[in-house]
């Protein structure tokens, strides 16, 4: 079967974005590398590179402190990534837009602020068994914290969410529903807008955890109408250790602040703090300046590429790989939703993910093995670890062709034993 | 187990450096592991468990005390659900095991299996418990030295 009968790629120039991707040059033990780890970090696309080296070289300052010619314009670059994030996700206001680590601390932020101020003995937080021990762990220290119960939405054979049980543990008690737009271990996307609309009508707050979908799919918080968006600037192009936590205006204004420091103040005495306004009152300390400037470089980047063909491009190697992988006899993918996108999830009879690892290693091929820090995914189809493929865009066919002979040779080396 | 009891360490580096390439070398750990007898269902649980590895690994070690000025004895078995790390325990194994615990101590781990084209897998970050392992045996040596 021909993919591109479903998906047509044709007009997704895919050898002109490789060739921003400097890195995808690499030869890895003498072989091209062939990168399909993507969903735990994509690779930077030459403009990024450049603005982190560029912010260094003729940028660097202190930010909304100083007054001179560096700190003015670091100040203006890094707000500008502001108003450029804020595009991104279709927000209403630069200053919903938080600077943060990743999705990993956006989700603390929100649990530990908004949560811990909240939420009462008897109340609930719905997340889901597909989420990722970011978004599970931060919840259960706020239930622990405040006497909310934890409820877990439980997921089919398939990885898809059982909405039926999302319906029935959705009620009254429910104050906050967080869930990832699509699933790191499995690639399922959700459907969120359902959940976000039931969530509202039950009167419950909903974040989601967006890292996987921030480099895939065109977000628009407004359409969506959550409370909260979460994302890492790692996996869509940008830098480590910057994110966005976006959020409602009005839930951001009530808030009291996550972590305190320097620049979250509007004035301090020893008797007592008023604290800055949004956003700054959650950006305690120097922030990640040259990150959240590559950031917004990233999401130029990304601004300029044509979603529909990308879509298509991510979609018909998914399908791709799909029909490839489930000619290997013995192989078992791992998550079969009707709407996924880039990962692929799988095992191989009789042979640990871990043994595959270094001889996939030795071919060029870089993927992910083990729990992919899902391990309620783990369990839920009773296997220790998985190997995940995840495409980005830049990927091609060959990638996946490279990945399917690497397959065979491990079945090759371990076809005696 | 007999036959790799009988393999000492030089004779493990000798076969290593008869196999030329990377995939032969990596077939022959497999094979080691494959050898790997097996522990007792009732050995494995939480106490053997070596946490820090993608694989599933426990670790149950066997001292013979020190009588009559002769120093204790330390023999474990161990055992992986990945033949990779089933390999390395097979290494282990011959690297240490009927071994003093001064002699334990005096090993030099790391020389050996850089000569063995192996310390990759001591590195903390590759996840297979060897590291996990090798500071197991080290604590169990060092506490009945």
């Amino acid at each position: 079967m021909n993919p591109t009968v479903t998906h047509p790629d044709t007009s997704f120039d895919v050898p002109r974005v490789r060739a921003d991707f400097p890195i995808l040059a690499t030869k890895v033990h003498g072989k091209p590398l062939v990168y399909l780890d993507n969903a735990a970090t994509s690779q930077k696309p030459q403009c990024v590179i450049d603005a982190i080296d560029d912010y260094y070289r003729s940028t660097n300052a202190n930010i909304h402190r100083g007054v001179h010619y560096l700190a003015e314009k670091a100040t203006e670059a890094y707000e500008g990534a502001r108003a450029k994030m804020a595009r991104f996700l279709g927000a209403d206001h630069a200053h919903e837009i938080i600077f943060t680590r990743g999705t990993t601390e956006s989700i603390n932020l929100v649990a530990q602020s908004f949560g811990r101020s909240t939420l009462k003995p008897g109340d609930e937080v719905l997340i889901t068994w597909l989420e990722h021990h970011s978004n599970i762990v931060p919840w259960q220290m706020v239930c622990e914290q405040t006497g909310a119960t934890l409820m877990v939405v439980p997921i089919n054979d398939r990885g898809e969410l059982d909405m039926n049980a999302f319906e029935s543990l959705l009620t009254e008690r429910t104050k906050i529903v967080a869930v990832n737009h699509i699933s790191n271990a499995l690639g399922t996307i959700n459907p969120i807008k359902r959940i976000i609309d039931r969530a509202h009508q039950a009167g419950a707050v909903v974040l989601i955890d967006g890292a996987q979908a921030a480099p895939h799919l065109k977000i628009d918080v407004r359409a969506l109408g959550c409370d909260f968006y979460a994302l890492s600037g790692h996996k869509m192009y940008g830098p480590t250790g910057i994110g966005i936590l976006w959020g409602r205006e009005a839930l951001l204004e009530k808030m009291p602040p996550y972590q305190g420091g320097g620049d979250m103040i509007a004035s301090v005495t020893f008797q007592k703090t008023v604290y800055n306004n949004l956003p700054y009152k959650f950006e305690a300390g120097t922030p990640h300046i040259c990150g959240g400037i590559a950031l917004g470089v990233a999401a130029d980047y990304l601004a300029a590429i044509d979603y529909t063909a990308m879509n298509a491009h991510e979609h018909a190697l998914t399908e791709y790989g799909t029909q490839q992988l489930s000619q290997i006899e013995g192989l078992r993918l791992i998550g079969t939703a009707a709407e996924k996108v880039s990962v692929l999830s799988f095992t191989l009879e009789g042979i640990h993910p871990y043994d595959m690892a270094p001889v996939l290693d030795r071919e060029g091929v870089a993927v992910r093995t083990g729990h992919h820090c899902a391990q309620p995914v783990m369990d839920r189809f009773h296997i220790p670890a998985t190997v995940r493929a995840s495409v980005a865009m830049y990927n091609t066919r060959e990638d996946i062709d490279a990945l399917i002979a690497a397959l065979a040779k491990v079945r090759r080396m371990f076809a005696g034993l | 187990m007999t036959e790799q009891a009988a393999i000492t360490i030089d004779e493990l580096t000798e076969n290593f450096e008869f196999l030329g390439d990377w995939e032969q070398r990596f077939t022959y750990l497999l094979d080691l592991g494959k050898k790997l007898p097996p522990m007792k269902p009732e050995d494995c649980n939480e106490d053997t468990r070596v946490h820090g590895c993608q694989a599933t690994v426990f670790l149950k070690e066997h001292v013979t005390p020190a009588s009559n000025g002769s120093p204790a004895i330390i023999e474990f078995d161990a055992q992986a659900d990945a033949f990779l790390v089933s390999g390395l325990i097979a290494i282990l194994r011959i690297i240490y095991n009927g071994r003093t615990p001064q002699q334990i101590l005096d090993t030099d781990i790391t020389g050996i299996l850089t000569k063995l084209d192996l310390e990759e897998h001591l590195s903390p970050t590759r996840r297979n418990g060897l590291h996990a392992m090798v500071k197991r045996i080290r604590a169990l040596a060092a506490a009945y030295q």
